[in-house]
């Protein structure tokens, strides 16, 4: 059964590269986006098990973010991402999964 | 009552991918052991050996101060902001990845292997204007005492960082015995010893052991061979 993890990030090369990695292992789903309205819409149509912030969400569009997915799913688990990479996102998700 | 956590050598992360031998001290990339996630802040220590002309190619990263220490040989970086750049054995280089930039980093010599420390640290305010640094350090003022190579004030020795970290690096004579006093209430010490032995509140070290202290003000040092080289990262304890 795959994880399914949603991504948010402003920078459009680290959302390629975190679609990348989180896309290249079997167990998990990765969908990643730039935006916070691509993000609740996603959040709308289909269930997700983990959101991971990226870089460069503000401090206001991340309070608004964090209680819109809460609002939509309040089981789903929300973690800051670190690192842009492949470095720090493994030991995350498990981390958050465990 | 000071507290102490130890990690030896051993018991590190290893990843050999042939061009690049890696330990890692706390969880990173395919190593994962939720008891070495971090310390404080302290959230990579990696201790790489790079094949000559080998490196990484250009990648991303974002809201982490990372800082580099090329132990021997010599590092060819290039990235995002227009900096490019050779950082040598005796040298340190910082970036603040804040709000994303990309960097490539190769060993720039063909026919001798880099080793070098990299380490990553939370900053204490995400989303900061991506910056780039490295400096030239005496490496005499190391001898016999915790030469101050990292800290979070732009005018104090060495380079500077977004987080109230502070690193030191030290070469000592045989016996030689000192204390280091821990800079900011809260923080710990994690020291990690690059050659020699040495013996810190009463362990012994051995080369690439690393003992984090917290709940301290202050940490014993003795140096147990000639020539020891210690590097004290003083991280808060508490993610902000």
């Amino acid at each position: 059964m795959q994880t399914t993890i949603l991504y948010i990030g402003r920078d459009t090369e680290i959302t390629v590269v975190m679609n990348r990695l989180l896309n290249a292992r079997p167990e998990w789903k990765g969908i990643c986006v730039c935006t916070d309205e691509e993000a609740i819409s996603i959040l709308k149509a289909q269930e997700v098990d983990l959101v991971l912030l990226g870089n460069g969400i503000s401090l206001k569009c991340e309070k608004a973010l964090r209680a819109n997915i809460i609002a939509l799913k309040p089981d789903v688990k929300i973690i800051q991402h670190y690192g842009g990479g492949s470095g720090l996102l493994y030991g995350e998700i498990m981390t958050a999964l465990a | 009552m000071s507290q102490f956590i130890l990690h030896k050598e051993n018991t590190r992360g290893h990843a050999n991918h042939g061009w690049l031998n890696a330990h890692h001290s706390f969880s990173f990339a395919n190593y994962y052991n939720p008891e070495r996630m971090h310390f404080g802040v302290l959230r990579v220590l990696n201790d790489d050996l790079i094949d000559g002309g080998m490196g990484f190619g250009a990648h991303p990263h974002d809201n982490m101060e990372i800082i580099t220490i090329p132990l021997a040989g010599a590092i060819a970086h290039k990235d995002s902001m227009g900096n490019s750049a050779v950082i040598k054995s005796g040298e340190i280089q910082v970036m603040s990845a804040g709000t994303g930039v990309s960097h490539s980093e190769f060993n720039a010599l063909e026919d001798k292997k880099l080793s070098l420390l990299q380490i990553w640290l939370f900053p204490n305010k995400k989303n900061v204007t991506p910056r780039y640094d490295q400096l030239a350090l005496d490496v005499d003022a190391r001898q016999n005492n915790f030469q101050q190579i990292l800290s979070p004030n732009q005018d104090d020795e060495g380079v500077w960082i977004h987080q109230d970290a502070w690193f030191s690096l030290g070469k000592f004579d045989k016996g030689f015995e000192t204390e280091y006093k821990i800079k900011k209430a809260g923080n710990g010490v994690y020291a990690f010893v690059i050659s020699g032995e040495v013996t810190i509140n009463g362990q012994t070290l051995s080369k690439r052991d690393g003992l984090g202290i917290w709940d301290t003000d202050s940490i014993s040092f003795k140096a147990n061979t000639e020539g020891a080289e210690v590097l004290l990262m003083d991280v808060p304890m508490e993610l902000s």
